[in-house]
Order: structure tokens, then C-alpha cells, then sequence
């Protein structure tokens, strides 16, 4: 088989598009089941463990659930706008997996030298901008076809929250653009090797990963920051009038942003797929080290969706007023701050 | 290879478009919708250029350009919701009148 | 391959510009703009210009349209109201003119097609890529750069003014209604 030929290199990266998306879904799907059972522990019960060998089928039992549900369509919706809601919501929150590198360069038999990344290219951080931006269109469209009044609030709340932290989440991501010189997620991630893991961005780009961390839990619309969605005051928020397969999409939606938040935080800030000291049991591109390598990426990744689990289980939901004064007067003033410090002591030759 | 003429071409009919849109239309924010697209059209004909021509200051030119729509949009969606606070309506044809 | 592509995105840019002008309820229009926008940013890509694509949808599709649906979605606005064409007897005359335009653009482009200067495809070059804009824009055209962040600044100071002159919408309410009471009375006089 001759792996130059461009129509086989077409399949091969479709496959592995294929195949990503499906892990990822796995991996959604578990995330969901890993979210009730931990917040049954934080709060004192035990969360769903009926569905298989301590609940491991709960989720294909929910999408089972999904599926037969009836689908009601509110009668005075506009229903092109309503059912393009959802499909924007999934397909913009898929979109942004192919660019994220999982793993270090390895020498396989029959391929050679491959990089552990479906898609690289020059501008990988500014798509993942990119896309994620068109996400908010999903939520925003559905809350106004819906034509109910919870909708439209928790519509157009999220629209505004989306677009007050997209600016910090923008800006605190510029520290680390102005430290790597590059928007290459995978020569990112390469330049932050070595030294024992202390050459992730973390150390000098500490505030600018706590900005990054909080505007991107507000951009995944979850707890604290979970307006959009407050069942306390807007029953459901955008996605009320929803109900069976549409409202399975935009609960997706909603968890693979999770894990691409979580995901581009490793690749950013917590060095990648690097594992401090790795280098010195395997050799850099032997097998074990790529293995090892997609595994630490993994806990890392894991350990942000804990993180996420976590505040849901601990933090009570801020008010509408305080998010938008926590956004504008607070966050966006030190993301700033960050790119100047950054920027300067980059000049200098510091950094 | 796409020869240069069909951006080109592109282009203009997207610019011709947007040009009767702000003619038809007679929503504030349709008309405003027609300017972007117009502008839209004339950043294709710059990167096509730029490209074609390999110089970069075609690029750079619709990077300006959409800072001053971004700009214009600010202003432009703030003068909209200003007319539609003392009209409530956003018809050009009712905002003729200069004094409230 | 590319010319398949760059017909595609053409269509699909096209389509929706002109669906964007024919449909009468603004939230349609401006989701038709979308496209549009998404569709140039792909054009864009088959022009070598990834940055430039990037940005794109990063400034039209995601802030200032997510803006204008916004503003749609609080002003509630309503479809427009189809009305009879003024000044019906120079229709004609439009029709005329613009057959005219058409053929003259048809006319150049058809020259320009078999010039002499055919320039090379752009596929292999690397003036889109981030590095050659960066250096652009902060170097030889760093004061047009400054301008424009001058421009937003005032952008912004105006927005800001322009926004908080009535503090609601019930504001301007009861102030047509007075308008609209003092002509009655006026015209009851």
C-alpha cells in the first residue's frame, strides 16, 4: 500500500476522524455516568448503579431512554431555526477535535514516523477559537425559535455570558501565544517538554491558566456559572421546549465542551502529553513512550473533568449582575494585566 | 487551479447583492446586514489579490477592514437601538424626522 | 479538486447572500449572513489564507453577528411589511441598465480571463500564514494598525454613549405616547 498516495492519506484521516469521534463520545458518555456517582459521594447517596455492574451501562440505558421519548415540537416555534439549534450546538462542539495533539511523535511499523495529532496546521488555536465562537448560535437560536418566555431569557443570557468570557478566555490564552511564538497546538505542546514538567506553561503563566480556567467554565455554561440553564428560576433555560433526541444533543454538546475545555487546558498550560521523566525509562519515539505519553494527556484531561464535577458538587450559582461584574470588572482587567506583564517580560528576554 | 477572475467575479456579484439589498431593504438592521456583506465582498477581491501575488498586504488590508466593521457595528447597533428606543419601530422610512 | 471546492463555497456563499436579501424576517437574514460569512472564510482557505480565514469567522460570524442576533432577539423586531414599489415606471429603465452593467462586467472578465498575465496558483505559498501577517502588521504597516486601534477606542466610547441615554424602553415608550397625546390635542384644537 503506498501511504503517499494522497486519496489513501483522504481515507486514513477520515478513519481517524471516525474513530476519534467515537472515543470521545465514549468518553462524554462516561463523563455523564462519572458525574452522578461522584456527586452521590459528595452529597452522601449513592447515584445510579442499577444499569449493569455498578451502574457501567447506565449510559447506554439513558440514550435508550432518549431515543423513545416522544418528540414534542412547541406548536408556535419557528421550526427551521428550532431544529438547526441543536445540529450547531454538536456540530461546532466536534469540530474543534480534530487539532488537538494526544501524543508525541512515534516510529510505527508500516507508517514510519507519525504524529499523534489527526490535523496540524498553522492556526490550530485560532480554529479552536473559531469554531467554539459559532457555538453560541446554537444555544442563542434555540432559546428565540422556541418561542417561550424561559427560553429567550435563558437564550439571551447566555449570549451575553458567552460573549463577555470569550474576551477573557481569548485574552488569557495570548500570554502563552506570546510565550510559544506560534498558534501550533502540537509545537506547543513540544516546546513545553523537558526539565521534569517544569517547563509547562503553568509555572510562568499561572494567572493567565486561572483566567483560562474560570472563563472557560463560564463559556461551558456549568456551576458556577450556570445562568443559562438555572433550573431554579428559568426551569430549563434555552433548551425547555426540548425534549428526546434534540435535547440529547444539546446535553452532548454541552459535556464534549466540557472535555475540550479540559482538553485544550492540558495541551496549553499542563504541557500535553508530557510525563515528567518519562524520557529517561523509554527512549523519545519508541512505542512505550507513545503509550505512556497518550496516557498522562489522558489523566490530565480527566483530572480537569474531576475538576468540573467537583465545583458542580461544591459552589453555589452566582447571580445574574455579579457574573457580568465578575466578567468585565474583574476578569477581563487581570487578563489584560497578564498579557502586558507576559508581553514585557517577554521583551526583556526573560520568558 | 481557480483562475484569479472567478474571485473576482465572486466577488462583485456578492457586492452587487449586497449593494441592492441596502437599496430594498427598509430594516435598519437588513440594511446594516447588506453593509457587511458588501464590505465582505471586497475583502475577497484583497485576499485574492494578496495571494495571487503573493504579498501580504492585501491580507492586511481586510485584517483593517474588519476591525472598522467590528468598530462600525458597535456604533452602528447602538445608533439601531437608540432609534428603536424613540420609535419602537426600526422602519428607515418612520426615522425621516431629525427632532423627536 | 479545488475548483470543485471553490464552486461549492461559491454556491453556498452566494445562495445565502441572496436569500439573505429575499427573506423579510431579519433573525433569517442574519443566519443567511452567516453562511455567507462561513462560506468566504472557506474561500478564503482555498486562497492560502488560513489566517485571514480565522479571523473571519472569529470577528463576523462570532462577534459581531452573534451581536446583531442579539440585538434582534431583545428588540423583538417584527418581519417587515411588503409594500407597493414606488416609482413603478422606471423598473424598466433598471432592467435596462443593469443588462447593460452585466455585460460589460462580463465583457472585462472575459479579457481578463485571456490576458497575457496569468498569475501563478497560491496553493504552495506561505504569505497567509501567521508569521508573514504578524510581521506585515507590525512592521512596515504599523501606523495604520495603531489607527485602528484608535478607531476602536472611539468605537467604544460611542457605543457606550449612544447606549445609556434612556436607561429602559419603557422610557421611550411613555414619550411617544406623549407625542402621540399632544398631537391629538393639537389637532383636536
Amino acid at each position: 500500500m503506498d501511504l503517499s498516495n494522497p486519496y489513501i492519506q483522504a481515507a486514513l484521516q477520515f478513519l481517524a476522524i471516525f474513530i476519534t469521534f467515537n472515543v470521545v463520545l465514549m468518553i462524554v458518555a462516561y463523563t455523564v455516568l462519572a458525574e452522578r456517582r461522584i456527586l452521590g459521594f459528595i452529597q452522601g447517596r449513592l447515584g445510579p448503579n442499577r444499569v449493569g455492574p455498578g451502574g457501567v451501562l447506565q449510559p447506554f440505558a439513558d440514550l435508550l431512554k432518549f431515543i423513545f421519548k416522544e418528540e414534542i415540537v412547541p406548536d408556535k416555534s419557528t421550526r427551521f431555526v428550532y431544529f438547526l439549534a441543536p445540529i450547531i450546538a454538536v456540530t461546532s462542539a466536534m469540530m474543534t477535535l480534530i487539532v488537538y495533539p494526544f501524543g508525541p511523535r512515534v516510529t510505527l511499523p508500516y507508517f514510519g514516523q507519525v504524529e499523534l495529532v489527526i490535523a496540524r496546521f498553522d492556526i490550530a488555536l485560532l480554529y479552536v477559537l473559531a469554531v467554539t465562537s459559532i457555538g453560541v448560535y446554537g444555544i442563542a437560536l434555540a432559546g428565540w425559535a422556541s418561542n417561550s418566555k424561559y427560553s429567550l431569557m435563558g437564550g439571551l443570557r447566555s449570549s451575553a455570558q458567552m460573549i463577555s468570557y470569550e474576551l477573557s478566555l481569548g485574552l488569557s490564552l495570548v500570554g502563552v501565544i506570546l510565550m510559544s511564538g506560534t498558534l501550533d497546538l502540537y509545537e506547543i505542546v513540544e516546546q513545553q517538554s523537558g526539565w521534569y514538567g517544569f517547563k509547562w506553561n503553568i509555572f510562568p503563566q499561572f494567572i493567565g491558566f486561572v483566567v483560562y480556567l474560570t472563563s472557560a467554565i463560564a463559556e461551558t455554561n456549568r456551576v458556577p456559572f450556570d445562568l443559562p440553564e438555572a433550573e431554579t428560576e428559568l426551569v430549563a433555560g434555552f433548551h425547555t421546549e426540548y425534549s428526546a433526541l434534540k435535547f440529547a444533543l444539546f446535553f452532548m454538546a454541552e459535556y464534549i465542551n466540557m472535555f475540550t475545555v479540559s482538553v485544550l487546558a492540558t495541551t496549553l498550560f499542563l504541557g500535553g502529553w508530557n510525563v515528567p521523566g518519562l524520557a529517561l525509562l523509554f527512549a523519545p519515539g519508541s512505542i512505550p513512550f507513545a503509550v505512556f505519553s497518550v496516557i498522562g494527556f489522558f489523566v490530565k484531561v480527566f483530572f480537569f473533568l474531576f475538576l468540573y464535577i467537583w465545583l458542580r458538587g461544591t459552589l453555589p450559582r452566582f447571580r445574574f449582575d455579579q457574573l457580568m461584574a465578575f466578567g468585565w470588572k474583574f476578569l477581563l482587567p487581570v487578563a489584560l494585566l497578564n498579557v502586558v506583564l507576559t508581553a514585557t517580560l517577554v521583551w526583556l528576554g526573560v520568558l | 487551479m481557480v483562475p484569479l477572475s472567478w474571485y473576482l467575479a465572486l466577488s462583485a456579484v456578492l457586492f452587487t447583492i449586497g449593494a441592492a439589498g441596502v437599496i430594498i431593504k427598509r430594516n435598519a438592521i437588513a440594511m446594516f446586514m447588506c453593509i457587511e456583506l458588501m464590505l465582505n465582498a471586497t475583502n475577497i477581491t484583497f485576499v485574492a489579490f494578496s495571494s495571487f501575488f503573493r504579498d501580504v498586504t492585501g491580507q492586511l488590508f481586510v485584517f483593517i477592514v474588519m476591525t472598522v466593521a467590528a468598530a462600525e457595528a458597535a456604533v452602528g447597533l447602538g445608533i439601531i437601538i437608540a432609534i428603536f428606543r424613540n420609535r419602537l419601530s426600526l422602519d428607515v422610512d418612520d426615522a425621516s424626522v431629525l427632532r423627536d | 479538486m479545488t475548483i470543485l471546492i471553490f464552486l461549492l463555497l461559491a454556491a453556498l456563499t452566494i445562495g445565502c447572500a441572496v436569500a439573505m436579501v429575499a427573506q423579510r424576517n431579519p433573525l433569517y437574514s442574519a443566519i443567511a449572513l452567516i453562511g455567507v460569512f462561513l462560506g468566504m472564510a472557506g474561500i478564503y482557505v482555498t486562497l492560502a489564507a488560513p489566517f485571514i480565514a480565522a479571523i473571519q469567522v472569529i470577528v463576523y460570524a462570532g462577534a459581531i453577528m452573534v451581536l446583531v442576533v442579539f440585538v434582534i432577539m431583545l428588540l423583538n423586531v417584527e418581519e417587515e411589511v411588503r409594500r407597493p414599489i414606488r416609482l413603478r415606471r422606471l423598473v424598466p429603465l433598471g432592467v435596462l441598465l443593469a443588462a447593460i452593467f452585466f455585460a460589460e462586467a462580463a465583457f472585462i472578465i472575459y479579457f481578463v480571463e485571456t490576458s497575457a498575465y496569468n498569475p501563478p496558483p497560491a496553493t504552495q505559498s506561505n504569505v497567509g500564514l501567521t508569521a508573514s501577517v504578524g510581521t506585515g502588521l507590525f512592521t512596515k504597516y504599523l501606523l495604520p494598525f495603531e489607527i485602528t486601534s484608535l478607531l476602536i477606542l472611539m468605537a467604544i466610547v460611542g457605543a457606550i454613549t449612544l447606549a445609556r441615554r434612556v436607561s429602559t424602553l419603557e422610557g421611550g415608550r411613555t414619550r411617544l405616547r406623549a407625542t402621540e397625546e399632544t398631537r391629538s390635542q393639537t389637532s383636536a384644537d
